[in-house]
C-alpha cells in the first residue's frame, strides 16, 4: 500500500496534467479562430478557469502525496484567480464596446428588458 | 517517474503550442482590445507552465511566483483596459 499509493498518485497527476493541456489548446484554438472579439473573449475563460483548477488539483495530488500531509495553499492561487479574471473580464468587454461605439461600428444588440 | 515526466513534456509542449497561437494573435489582432485579450491569456498559460514546473522540480517555491504572474498580470490587463477607455490609466 505504501509503494502503491505514489504510483497511483502518479498516474493521476500525468492524466490531469495532460488534460490541463488539452484545455488550454482548445482555449487558444478558440481565440484564435472565433470571428469577432467579444466572441473570442469566452475563450481564455477556459484556460483561466477550468485548465487552473484541473493543474491546480493535480499538484495538490502530487504534493500530498508525498506523505506530509494534505498541501492546500495552492487554493490560494484559484481564490486570486477568480476574483481578478472576472474583473478584467468586464473591464476590457466595457472598454472595447466604448472603442467600438466611438468608431460608429456595428454593436452587438442590447439585452430586452425583461417584462 | 518517466511517466511523469513524460506527460509534463508534453504539458509543456501543449503550452507552448497555445502561447504560440496566443502570440499570433497578440501580433496580428485587428484591434487594440484584441491583443489586450491575448497578453492576458499569454499571462494565464504562463503561469500554469510555473504550476506545472513546480510539479516538475518538486519545489513550492514556483508558487509564489505563480501567485504573483496572477497578480502582475491582472494589474497589467486593468491598467491597459483602461488605458484604452479613457486614454488614462489612473
Amino acid at each position: 500500500m505504501a509503494s502503491l499509493l505514489p504510483a497511483l498518485a502518479e498516474i493521476v497527476v500525468a492524466v490531469l496534467l495532460l488534460g490541463s493541456g488539452l484545455v488550454v489548446l482548445v482555449a487558444a484554438l478558440g481565440l484564435w479562430r472565433l470571428p469577432d472579439f467579444f466572441l473570442r473573449m469566452h475563450a481564455p475563460a477556459l484556460a483561466s478557469t477550468l485548465a487552473a483548477w484541473i493543474v491546480t488539483f493535480a499538484s495538490i495530488v502530487h504534493f500530498s502525496a508525498r506523505g506530509e500531509g494534505l498541501s492546500l495553499h495552492v487554493w490560494l492561487i484559484i481564490i486570486v484567480l477568480s476574483i481578478t479574471a472576472p474583473v478584467t473580464t468586464i473591464v476590457l468587454a466595457r472598454a472595447a464596446l466604448f472603442r467600438r461605439r466611438q468608431a460608429g461600428d456595428d454593436l452587438p444588440a442590447p439585452l430586452k428588458a425583461r417584462r | 517517474m518517466n511517466m511523469l515526466s513524460l506527460a509534463i513534456t508534453g504539458t509543456l509542449v501543449l503550452y507552448a503550442i497555445a502561447m504560440a497561437i496566443g502570440a499570433l494573435r497578440l501580433f496580428s489582432g485587428p484591434s487594440a482590445q484584441d491583443r489586450v485579450l491575448a497578453m492576458d491569456f499569454i499571462y494565464v498559460v504562463g503561469m500554469l507552465a510555473m504550476l506545472v514546473l513546480a510539479i516538475r522540480y518538486d519545489s513550492e517555491m514556483y508558487f509564489e511566483a505563480a501567485l504573483l504572474m496572477v497578480l502582475f498580470g491582472f494589474v497589467g490587463s486593468v491598467a491597459l483596459a483602461k488605458f484604452l477607455l479613457r486614454g488614462e490609466v489612473v
